[in-house]
């Protein structure tokens, strides 16, 4: 076992905006290496199999599993996690729409609703209320009961496209 | 809920992952990750070498002629689903697909690697069997193409062997009108029954029938007491009604936590009543 452990690969990839070069054993998680290994620890491990959504995250523009990836797979992509949803200390439309309407409590599923919602209104800006909460099943929460959550992300749409 | 470890390689063609494959024992392909990893999280499976296919050029396309549709086993689920020739030529595969898990799993599982894994609850050995699929499949002694009636063995079992890789799907253009049902507790759950139903007709009669249930037991099946049922019959409710007895007879529902055999019996029997009624048209979810 202890030579399989030593296997060290080079991976180099974007990650909000920055580019990052790190050597990483092949077992270790997408979510296990943006916590552990580049600090960004707004991406959260729930399930750990693929179930929850906390581990959400953007993969080259679509929602993945970051659970469900190898460090090693994301080489040469381009990913986006919660913390590159705004540049600066302020809260994003989106994010503020999460506040303004309560749409989180513990706040652990937070980071992973947010990515599938980012990933959702970039495919499609007007969704309907089924489609978003269709879109959001891929996630779980335990403390809201969701429908703040579905709220504040058809609060965004329209507020981004007010014709609708 | 750490992946063990293993050796990791990453070829850059089915030749050179044919060789990885054969060159140990105990190594399994990598291909989206999202039936495999969850094992290894869970422990299930340790395999010495995981086998990414993620470079290999060429296993991701879907295209169509001569009246086939084929799909290259690479093709992730997200890419199904997205697809007007698929929407256009295989609406049940179209339909299915949505069924299957969530977007972000479907934006990284492949339509390889689910009938590969072959869980007797997944969509996509129900709609290979039901759709009449062929899968072309590579191994140390050459490619062969395998119909989707011998591919699926049993639970998590294929013709498959350790040192294959299924390359690419092939379907018929589908005729005639296609339901999909399915009953599981949450949308995205795997299925406690499931039915994929096609019609051929002729006015209002039958000339051919597909029943296909999944879910109920260790692989797809086809119904063929339903089929008989159907075929040569005025497709009304009278005859979807015949078609969910016939099933019922005709299945050994397994029983676990998630249902008994007598509530799988059940589901999978209303679900044949009024997919036949959704295929032919008259809709049928009322009852």
């Amino acid at each position: 076992m202890t030579d399989v452990a030593a296997e060290l690969l080079e991976i180099e990839l974007t990650v909000n905006g920055q580019r990052y070069r790190r050597s990483v054993e092949a077992r270790i998680s997408l979510a296990d290496f943006l916590r552990d290994e580049l600090q960004l620890t707004g991406t959260k491990l729930g399930c750990e199999h693929g179930v929850c959504g906390a581990c959400t995250i953007i993969v080259d523009g679509a929602s993945a599993r970051s659970c469900l990836m190898l460090a090693v797979q994301a080489n040469g992509k381009d990913l986006r996690t919660v913390e590159g949803l705004t540049s600066g200390p302020e809260l994003s439309p989106l994010q503020e729409a999460f506040r303004r309407n309560h749409s989180l409590q513990c706040g652990f599923c937070t980071a992973g609703f947010l990515m599938s919602a980012t990933a959702l209104l970039a495919d499609n800006p007007t969704p309907t209320d089924d489609e978003i909460r269709e879109a959001l099943s891929a996630n779980l929460c335990r403390c809201t009961g969701y429908e703040t959550i579905v709220a504040a992300v058809a609060e965004t749409a329209r507020a981004a496209n007010p014709a609708t | 809920m750490k992946f063990p470890a293993f050796s990791y390689r990453a070829p850059s063609t089915i030749d050179d992952a044919l060789r990885e494959l054969s060159a140990g024992s105990d190594a399994k392909l990598l291909a989206g990750g999202q039936s495999l990893l969850p094992l290894l999280a869970l422990r299930l499976a340790q395999p010495s070498v995981l086998v990414d296919l993620g470079n290999v050029a060429d296993l991701s396309h879907v295209s169509n002629g001569s009246g086939r549709v084929t799909i290259g086993a690479g093709t992730t689920l997200a890419a199904i689903e997205d697809s007007s020739l698929v929407a256009e030529s295989l609406p049940l595969l179209a339909r299915a697909v949505r069924h299957i898990a969530h977007r972000p799993i479907r934006n990284r599982a492949t339509v390889g690697g689910s009938l590969a894994h072959a869980d007797p609850a997944a969509e996509l050995p129900a709609v290979a069997l039901a759709l009449d699929a062929t899968m072309t499949v590579r191994g140390v002694d050459g490619e062969r193409r395998v119909p989707a009636a011998e591919f699926f063995a049993g639970p998590f079992v294929t013709a498959l062997r350790e040192t294959d890789i299924l390359t690419g799907i092939e379907f018929p253009v589908a005729s005639g009108s296609w339901a999909f049902l399915e009953v599981a507790r949450r949308p995205g759950d795997y299925a406690l029954a499931m039915v994929a139903v096609g019609l051929q007709r002729e006015g209002d009669t039958c000339t051919g029938a597909r029943v296909v249930v999944q879910a109920v037991g260790s692989k797809p099946v086809r119904a063929a007491g339903a089929e008989k049922a159907l075929t040569g019959a005025h497709v009304d409710h009278a005859a979807a009604r015949a078609a969910a007895d016939a099933l019922a007879d005709e299945i050994q529902p397994v029983a676990d936590i998630h249902g008994s055999s007598d509530y799988r019996r059940r589901v999978a029997a209303t679900l044949v009543r009024r997919a036949v009624l959704q295929a032919a048209g008259e809709g049928g979810s009322n009852d």
